[in-house]
């Protein structure tokens, strides 16, 4: 190995003013062989500051404010701990319905989201493509009527926000104990008219996902795969609960390492290593221990560790997708996509089931309970399981709050990720280029981590790449969708 | 006045601090109900934004600046592709172009980049100068709407 003063680093940062982005770097020694690779996501810690102090009653609203991408996720995960808090254990039927409803539209328009606007241009057009044509705006003009699809879903997903959260952002729908409302006759009528629609496009995007995975299975396999283990919430029957349950864990092999866990008992089971590098936790299973119990998170694990999806097509296709690995764990990371999209079908399953169920007309929204000093929300967010943790004193006001998000608890396996892609695309070159710079990136994007959601006012540059030699000089400077304002 | 239908996108994050500009403004010019704008709030602007502004004749994006003109520019957005490392927000230049591309329609389209100053900690109030800045810029953009006067004012401020 090449002394570290004969390295020289490249750095891929997206430069915003504030905490909350991403940056790589990728050290390469004399003879242009990657040495290491490391993601490092700023994120801000001040948040929990901001909210010691504030009545628990508005703290559902206030985590909004983390993230623009998945603020719904935020909300449900805080009003359910904060039930907890309310001493309520159990919703009545049409505040936990109307909650579902809330999260399904969430999901589903997130992960549209994600596949025809984030990670189509690479699938479609290759990573090796222009960059000019590989982006979203590329995709419109070459495949308009996908690129259609996508932004009707999105916006269909966005309107059941709207009706059930109160708002398109910043809802206020979900408060401590229940819902402060339920679904109109008429909400419900609009949204019927189109959800055959929204289960017909989501069937084809599980095609192109799937079709696309088994055409280039040797290319993906080997694409910043490894052996992982898996977490996330699952029923109490075993079926997978996207709002809702117990926590497991299983390892590479599917065995399981934990189950049925109460997650108000988390902190038992998961702990965060602190690593000098980066800002970012890294959340492992206590049991195993941070060297190898680290886990994945999201859409691939929450598919290979449920028992069964409760609704038909999803399950079907959760079938077809366990018979590649014949009935193991699948731990090829662009297999992110597939699983995502069988989401994606679960999810419109799941808003047609609840849109025909007439407890969302009721009018019984709330239960009061005696309170208690602490409660733990956890949901299965986009990006996967969230954690959120709060310690409320007796005047009501928040003293802690713990929050792991989804892509903290990927920390670990983004990063293995990168580094695998780096080693072997990047090993050797005699040049960087858009393509191979792109690899680093698909990696990263096939678990859809959210990295500066938080503020996004003109002037910031999304992403510089930097080359930098052995003596620290700049030897290249390339900048990704720079501001023209500023 | 005339029938013009106008759209207003104000975005940012109000709960950090000067971020929240964009917002700031949007909720202001809904207040004064002028007849034919259309008020919009969010967090960035996303590809379903593109199916909203290929309805309307005018679109204004309105966001803050972190080093721009003070107390804001006004400037037109011509349609370009965007390379970016996220689709988790667009440029307007972006949004214009998937709706020109997906839904053939070309709006007159302008930012409103209205210079903030303190952006780095979570906190739902603006900054003294933001404020102030916020301000000039509803007054201004008032009388643009009122009078129908979006390419002359984008010429005349930049």
């Amino acid at each position: 190995m090449s002394a570290p003063e004969n390295m020289r680093k490249i750095v891929i940062e997206p430069v915003t003013r504030v905490e909350g982005h991403g940056k790589v770097t990728i050290l390469l020694d004399d003879e242009k062989q990657v040495q290491q690779a490391r993601l490092h996501i700023v994120e801000f810690r001040g948040f929990e500051r901001f909210i010691q102090g504030r009545p628990y009653w508005e703290i559902p609203v206030l985590v909004q404010r983390l993230c623009g991408i998945c603020p719904v996720s935020h909300h449900l995960a805080a009003a359910k701990a904060m039930d907890i808090v309310a001493g309520v254990d159990e919703l009545t039927p049409t505040a936990e319905k109307m909650r579902r409803l809330m999260h399904y539209g969430q999901m589903f328009q997130s992960h549209a989201l994600h596949f025809f606007h984030l990670c189509s241009p690479d699938l479609l057009f290759g990573f090796d493509a222009d960059v000019a044509i590989r982006n979203v705006v590329g995709v419109a003009r070459k495949f308009p009527e996908l690129a259609v699809q996508g932004v009707m879903m999105r916006k269909y997903g966005q309107e059941i926000i709207k009706a059930t959260a109160g708002k398109k952002i910043h809802g206020t729908g979900a408060i401590p104990g229940g819902i402060n409302k339920n679904l109109s006759i008429e909400e419900r009528d609009e949204f019927l008219k189109d959800i055959e629609q929204m289960l017909e496009w989501s069937r084809a995007s599980v095609k192109v996902a799937k079709d696309y995975t088994v055409e280039n299975l040797e290319t993906v396999a080997d694409f910043g795969s490894f052996d992982s283990n898996h977490l996330s919430l699952v029923r109490e029957d075993g079926a997978m609960d996207l709002y809702h349950g117990n926590l497991r864990a299983i390892d590479a092999q599917g065995n399981k390492i934990f189950d049925q866990v109460d997650y108000q008992n988390y902190l038992d089971y998961v702990a965060e290593e602190v690593k000098p590098w980066s800002y970012m936790k890294f959340p492992f299973i206590k049991s195993i221990g941070p060297e190898d119990g680290w886990y994945r998170v999201g859409p691939l694990p929450r598919v290979n560790l449920c028992d069964f999806i409760d609704t038909p097509e999803a399950e079907k296709e959760r079938q077809e997708f366990m018979a590649v690995t014949e009935g193991k764990p699948n731990n090829i990371t662009m297999a992110y996509h597939w699983t995502r999209m069988i989401e994606l079908l679960h999810s419109a399953e799941k808003i047609k089931e609840l849109l025909n169920d007439p407890d969302l007309q009721g009018e019984d929204l709330i239960v009061k309970g005696e309170r208690r000093p602490e409660g733990v929300g956890l949901i299965e967010a986009p990006r996967g399981t969230l954690f959120h943790h709060y310690k409320v004193d007796e005047n009501d006001q928040v003293t802690m709050c713990n929050l792991i998000v989804s892509t903290t608890n990927n920390n670990t396996p983004m990063n293995l990720a990168v580094e695998g892609v780096a080693r072997k695309y990047l090993s050797g070159a005699t040049e960087i280029t858009e393509g191979l710079l792109n690899r680093v990136e698909v990696a990263i994007r096939a678990y859809d981590p959210c990295l500066s959601c938080a503020t996004h006012a003109m002037g910031q540059m999304p992403l510089v790449i930097e080359l930098i030699d052995s003596d620290g000089r700049l030897l290249d400077k390339k900048a990704k969708g720079m501001s023209l304002n500023d | 006045m005339t029938n013009t239908k106008v759209l207003l996108i104000g975005y940012g994050n109000p709960g950090r601090l000067d971020d929240g500009l964009g917002p700031a403004l949007a909720q202001a010019i809904e207040a004064r109900g002028i007849p034919g704008v259309t008020v919009d709030i969010d967090y960035q602007l996303l590809v379903e934004d593109a199916a909203a502004v290929a309805e309307y004749d005018v679109v204004i994006f309105v966001d803050a600046s972190v080093k721009g003109k003070e107390p804001f520019s006004f400037r037109s957005v011509e349609a370009s592709e965007d390379i970016t490392f996220t689709t988790h927000s667009m440029r307007p230049e972006s949004v214009v172009a998937l709706a020109e591309d997906m839904f053939g329609q070309k709006a007159q389209a302008y930012t409103l980049a209205i210079r903030g100053y303190d952006f780095n900690d979570f906190g739902e109030e603006l900054s003294e100068r933001a404020a102030a800045n916020l301000e000039s810029a509803i007054s201004f953009l008032e009388g643009v709407i009122q009078n129908n006067l979006y390419g002359d004012a984008a010429s005349a401020i930049g």
